[in-house]
């Protein structure tokens, strides 16, 4: 059972929830770009929220099923229709063989998940299905789906029962919590206010390696060179230009700007729903509010599970 | 993130690479990866857990941490083709540091060098020890796309990328053999704690190499 590639979107790649445990050897651990939106699609079909779907980015593109599925999608909202007929985001549906399911442009943010039943499958690197685009590495032969690709629906024997999401989810990303990063004393005041203050515009330059920002220049009075250090997920940078950029999914493992601050966890979601274009400004929170919020968004993907359809 | 000191030296990096490398092999519960750097480890955990108890393990490590002594240092060639097409910004170190291309060369070649960590992109090693007149600042803007084999310098670091990907240091060449094996990455050519030297070699012997 596979799904048949009419017509690739703009960046179609298989995700799951990443690759740890390489970060020794420089391989970032990559997966959906909103995990939150991924774990939901996968949960919606009666999936473990770790199988792997396909993550669409900012236009989709045309799929048919070479059999039965039971489909989902999830994040931002696109246009999506099945042979003509609208499809519905966050509700499980059955699809027919040799219907068609056509995804257009994002009406929302820059991402959406579909996932079927059984999960997609393709073979594991190093344990995991994610690609990591920038590299060329994982998922779907390393690279974007395209035209004439096959991409095997799974039989994973773990599904459990669907659920129905009877909540309205918020989808606003643009205010990105942070908690203060590792050199933020490099910054003065002055500059760190400047940097909640003031409205970033994503730039077009932007991937799933780094969110590059545009606005008000940011400057360490003790230059913007350190020795090279170990990269987190969500650590925002300040080269010698002064324009952050967030380290992403496919972020480099370690590098040598300064590290002014880090978006807090439960966020990270709202950076994959960023598009280029899209102005949003930072909060600094405490880690402690941090880790609440956290553990917030991990309680309600567990609530959701007892919401069965 | 272990800070072992604030500088760069063979004793910091043997207390990177076997603290790092006990930790990898302990796996704690939770710890999603380990970021060896010049002078520190940076650890991340999972997002099911709170960062008290990890903070808490990772301290208590780091009191039981006994440096191992490193048994053995493995030495590695890495043939490079330098300048031309595979080293544009071979021109900025030399303006930069006032040498000519061939003392560029001569001085990058003559090199003991160490290899500190993996870093940056899959299997992309961070190696010290290069001649400090060679020394160059960054891009002030990475470049987006970097490609496989580049020799490059960034300060007074030098590097190589085993696969294609962005980037901000100066490259000043190109090695024709793969440094990085991504289906078994622990078994790749030039690893963690491994003494590199550079060999300069013509566009037929980089032909060459590259057929095989």
């Amino acid at each position: 059972m596979s799904i048949r590639v009419l017509r690739g979107g703009l960046q179609d790649t298989v995700q799951d929830l990443g690759r740890n445990e390489y970060a020794h050897l420089g391989i970032s651990s990559s997966g959906a770009a909103d995990a939150f939106s991924l774990r939901i699609a996968n949960l919606l079909v009666g999936n473990p929220e770790d199988a792997a779907g396909i993550e669409v980015t900012l236009v989709g593109g045309k799929y048919k099923f070479t059999a039965d599925a039971f489909i989902s999608l999830s994040g931002s909202e696109f246009q999506a229709d099945l042979n003509g007929v609208n499809f519905p985001f966050y509700k499980g549906k059955y699809v027919q063989k040799d219907e068609i399911l056509t995804i257009g442009p994002t009406q929302d943010g820059a991402r959406c998940y579909l996932a079927a039943r059984g999960g997609i499958d393709v073979p594991d690197l190093l344990s995991a299905k994610t690609t990591h685009v920038v590299s060329g590495l994982g998922g779907y032969k390393g690279r974007s789906l395209q035209k004439k690709d096959a991409v095997s629906i799974g039989d994973l024997n773990k599904v459990t029962q669907v659920i129905d999401i009877k909540v309205k989810l918020d989808k606003k990303c643009d205010i990105i919590r942070i908690n203060r990063g590792i050199q933020s004393k490099w910054f003065d005041d002055n500059s760190w206010n400047s940097f909640t203050d003031n409205t970033y515009s994503v730039s077009e330059s932007s991937s799933r390696m780094g969110i590059r920002l545009s606005g008000d220049s940011i400057r360490s009075s003790r230059g913007h060179e350190i020795i090279t250090e170990g990269i987190p997920l969500g650590a925002i940078q300040i080269p010698g230009g002064g324009q952050p950029i967030i380290s992403f999914v496919e972020h480099q493992t370690t590098g040598g700007y300064p590290k002014i601050a880090n978006v807090i966890t439960s966020d990270l979601c709202k950076v994959g729903q960023l598009k280029p274009g899209d102005h949003i400004q930072f909060k600094s929170v405490s880690l402690e509010e941090a880790e609440t919020l956290k553990f917030e968004q991990e309680a309600f993907i567990k609530s959701l599970k007892n919401n069965h359809a | 993130m272990v800070k072992f000191g604030d500088d760069i030296s063979e004793d910091l990096h043997r207390q990177v690479f076997s603290f790092s490398n006990q930790l990898l092999r302990q796996s704690f519960n939770g710890i999603n990866n380990v970021h060896p750097g010049y002078n520190s480890v940076l650890v991340t955990f999972d997002k099911n857990i709170s960062c008290d108890p990890v903070l808490e393990k990772v301290q208590q490590f780091w009191s039981e941490f006994q440096e191992q002594k490193q048994e053995k240092y493995n030495t590695v060639e890495i043939p490079v083709l330098y300048g031309a097409k595979y080293g544009p910004d071979l021109e900025r170190v030399c303006e930069y540091t006032g040498l000519s291309s061939g003392e560029v060369i001569k001085r990058h070649t003559a090199g003991n060098y160490l290899v500190y960590f993996i870093g940056f992109s899959p299997g992309f090693p961070y190696i010290g020890g290069m001649d400090e007149t060679l020394a160059t600042p960054r891009l002030d803007t990475p470049r987006k796309i970097v490609p496989l084999g580049s020799v490059a310098v960034a300060n007074n670091q030098t590097g190589i990328y085993p696969i294609e990907s962005p980037g901000g240091w100066n490259l000043i060449g190109r090695t024709p053999l793969p440094i990085f094996n991504i289906n078994n990455p622990e078994n790749s050519l030039v690893n963690i704690g491994d003494k590199l030297h550079f060999r300069s070699i013509t566009q037929d012997e980089f032909d060459q190499m590259k057929g095989k």
